[in-house]
């Protein structure tokens, strides 16, 4: 076993900040579509729009730390291995097969973790951050120039946004019972919370293999 | 040294006392508001035997006066609407006590005029304006019922024979004490339409006479104080705000002096603006939507007057066993049944109905059609809707009723109700003898049947303003089964009716199949390991 060096400490304080923020976020929104009554409607409105503003904040940060370090490079798409790691997932986890990933300073995503991560920042994120803010200047669309911001209805930015929120609720749920899925359940939590991966050099891992 | 200082200070603040005392001094405070001092003015100086007299006392300085009141609604009770619907007092049937016509001798004592008694009042006599009713400062004026608005100065027994005596008063007195219109003056009328006190506006009762500021904050008697006249702002004694003119959405903004303005001033916007809420800045986003009534005026009828919320005509007549007309009453002692009027259901701190109004109200008339298959008649309805642009979710008053209509014709009756003969419903409970009169009145047929139909009519609630801390909370309305679950044509967001359930279903299906997926997974891994174990 060897320990690596994934997580820095921007990029560990961003995601557990922002994973705060969106289970709060999940929590007052449904309550604001009127799923349940927790905090009571106005206060969770209240909460809800200063989460938001947070979080956008947050992501401001992360967008200029991910350019300035180039670690957005680690989210570039790459179809290779994906259908080993779908197999590792569905049949070698239970047979007791060597994870075909190992984690790599300039490779620590999966090529499933880098989809997923993906398709998160560049659909999910912008439809909620999008949709979010129609919501809350929806009073102000009214005299916007663009004709189809102008005549857009409060019903359907509500609908977008409320859709969003689903998709973000069944990646949260899939991301953390997929952060149990390392060589003990909780290493990758380990690693996100230390910084420092648990890495075992002697098995072989597919993304490795040519270089071998 | 120490004596000297407080000896100092205490000459001090008795002088300070006492140059306070002279600015508050309520006499002088009078004197500074007019120019005037009625009780010097020798026209004012004699003794008056009957109301035109005074007014025409009155006329002799405020010459131009009665022109003016001659164009009031006030005066005319009639009025055309932009729909080229005659409307006003005199020509609509509502369904209270349902019209003023053949019952004038009654109904009128409420007309600003003296001797409006049939249908040959003549409406051009400046003479027969009654200034004092409006402008009487001493609370003793009175225009008993069934004198054709007319007033009392020797004492005399009404009705006839009845042996009960109305007291007279003393017009000279009132007449030298002449001021500006208070709540008290409008109140005589407008606090008991309907036919007494509270009965048909549910927003307006004696109880805004005098009220705290928990009832209305700005005729707060003891705070702001407003009359009737600080919104309802008259030019030329024209008063503006009437409900068959309503302004349902007021884009203008706050009125500012020396400038010109041709939009109702009796609107929340004409002082507050457009943007009135200052520490949460988000309320501001639902004035395009929601009038200011809707959350400022949580309930109505709040003052302890009782409103009256269904009245039906239908059950009226029942004698007692003592063969005298039967009154019943509830356990607070208020009629819930009488004979001359039929069942009431009474209401307090009623939650208002809310629905879109644009400002246009169509009524049915004497003159339309009514079907009992299309029951309720709707006596008067506001029109609106989401997407019209001019129409704001409004709190009305629904007031439900069951009336007298001619089922031959199909047209609403005109009830003689009130009067010293034969003919009158409350002298000889017959419907049939009141119909005929009450419709000949107006000259309108009469099939010699009648028959009941039920009917709803539409009040604004725009009185009894509660103060900001007492106003809706989002949650009233951001709610499922909330005040405004029956408004259609909005999305509010907490209102689960609103929701897309393929979005809502499916998210959440989703979501549990995702949680569902992961146990399992998650359990077959255990299984595994324990295996290999």
């Amino acid at each position: 076993m060897a320990r690596i060096y994934i997580f820095k400490r921007f990029e560990r304080f961003w995601h557990w900040a922002q994973a705060a923020l969106i289970i709060f976020m999940l929590l007052t929104g449904f309550e604001i579509h009127g799923t349940y009554a927790l905090f009571g409607w106005e206060k969770a409105a209240n909460l809800h729009t200063m989460a938001a503003w947070t979080l956008i904040g947050l992501w401001l940060f992360a967008i200029f730390w991910h350019f300035t370090t180039g670690e957005w490079k680690q989210y570039i798409p790459t179809g290779r291995n994906v259908a080993a790691m779908l197999n590792y997932y569905l049949v070698g986890i239970f047979t007791g097969a060597p994870h075909p990933f190992r984690v790599t300073q300039l490779s620590k995503h999966n090529p499933l973790q880098r989809l997923a991560y993906l398709l998160v920042k560049l659909f999910i994120n912008p439809l909620i951050w999008a949709s979010g803010l129609l919501y809350l200047y929806y009073n102000e669309l009214g005299a916007a120039k663009i004709a189809g911001l102008a005549s857009l209805q409060l019903g359907t930015i509500a609908l977008v946004h409320t859709a969003a929120a689903f998709m973000m609720l069944i990646f949260m749920l899939a991301h953390i019972y997929l952060s149990t899925t390392g060589h003990t359940p909780f290493a990758h939590i380990k690693a996100m919370i230390t910084g420092w991966e648990d890495v075992d050099a002697d098995k072989p891992a597919a993304n490795l293999e040519r270089s071998r | 040294m120490r004596i000297e200082i407080l000896m100092v200070a205490m000459v001090a603040s008795m002088l300070l006392a006492q140059t306070a005392h002279a600015a508050s001094d309520p006499a002088s405070e009078k004197l500074l508001k007019s120019t005037s001092d009625h009780t010097k003015f020798k026209a004012l100086q004699q003794e008056f035997n009957s109301g035109p007299e005074v007014t025409k006392a009155c006329l002799s300085c405020h010459t131009e006066a009665a022109k003016q009141l001659h164009k009031t609604q006030h005066w005319k009770w009639e009025y055309r609407s932009p729909e080229g619907q005659l409307l006003g007092k005199k020509t609509v049937i509502n369904n209270f006590c349902t019209s003023v016509a053949s019952n004038e001798a009654a109904c009128n004592s409420c007309h600003i005029g003296y001797g409006w008694k049939d249908d040959k009042f003549d409406f051009t006599s400046e003479v027969s304006v009654d200034c004092l009713v409006c402008h009487d400062s001493t609370g003793n004026y009175r225009k008993p019922a069934g004198l054709a608005g007319n007033v009392v100065t020797r004492a005399m027994e009404f009705p006839p024979g009845s042996g009960k005596m109305i007291k007279p008063i003393d017009l000279k007195k009132i007449a030298q004490a002449v001021a500006r219109t208070s709540r008290d003056n409008c109140g005589a009328c407008h606090f008991f339409g309907g036919g007494g006190d509270g009965v048909k506006h549910g927003d307006m009762d004696s109880s805004l006479a005098s009220p705290d500021k928990a009832l209305d904050v700005h005729m707060d008697a003891t705070g702001h104080n407003f009359s009737c006249a600080t919104c309802h702002m008259t030019q030329g004694h024209q008063v503006p705000g009437s409900r068959y003119a309503p302004t349902a959405q007021d884009k203008g903004g706050a009125h500012l002096r020396g400038k010109e303005y041709t939009t109702n001033p009796t609107t929340c916007q004409a002082c507050h603006g457009q943007a009135p809420h200052k520490k949460v800045a988000k309320l501001n986003d639902h004035t395009d939507k929601v009038a200011c009534q809707t959350c400022h005026i949580p309930r109505y009828a709040r003052g302890g007057v009782a409103t009256k919320m269904s009245w039906d005509w239908s059950t009226a007549g029942k004698m007692g066993p003592d063969g005298k007309p039967l009154i019943t009453k509830d356990a607070k002692g208020r009629d819930i049944y009488t004979a001359a009027k039929g069942d009431f259901v009474l209401g307090e701190n009623v939650v208002p109905d809310y629905q879109w109004f644009n400002g246009r109200v169509r009524y049915t008339l004497r003159t339309d059609k009514v079907e009992k298959s299309d029951e309720p008649t709707r006596i008067n309805h506001f029109e609106g809707s989401a997407g019209d642009g001019k129409s704001l979710i409004w709190p009305v008053k629904i007031m439900r009723g069951k009336q007298a209509y001619d089922p031959v014709n199909k047209t609403l009756a005109v009830l003689h109700m009130a009067g010293n003969d034969d003919t009158a419903f409350w002298t000889n409970f017959n419907w049939e003898k009141a119909v005929a009169v009450g419709m000949a009145s107006v000259g309108a047929p009469f099939s010699g049947k009648v028959d009941f139909v039920a009917t709803e009519s539409t009040w604004p609630i725009t009185h009894m303003v509660a103060p900001a801390k007492d106003a809706l909370h989002c949650d009233d309305c951001h709610a499922s089964g909330g005040r405004l679950e029956k408004v259609p044509g909005i999305y509010i967001p907490g209102r689960a009716s609103d929701h897309a359930s393929w979005l809502d279903t499916g998210g959440w299906a989703l979501a549990l199949l995702a949680l569902l997926g992961t146990l399992v997974h998650g359990l077959g891994r255990v299984v595994v390991s324990r295996r290999n174990k």
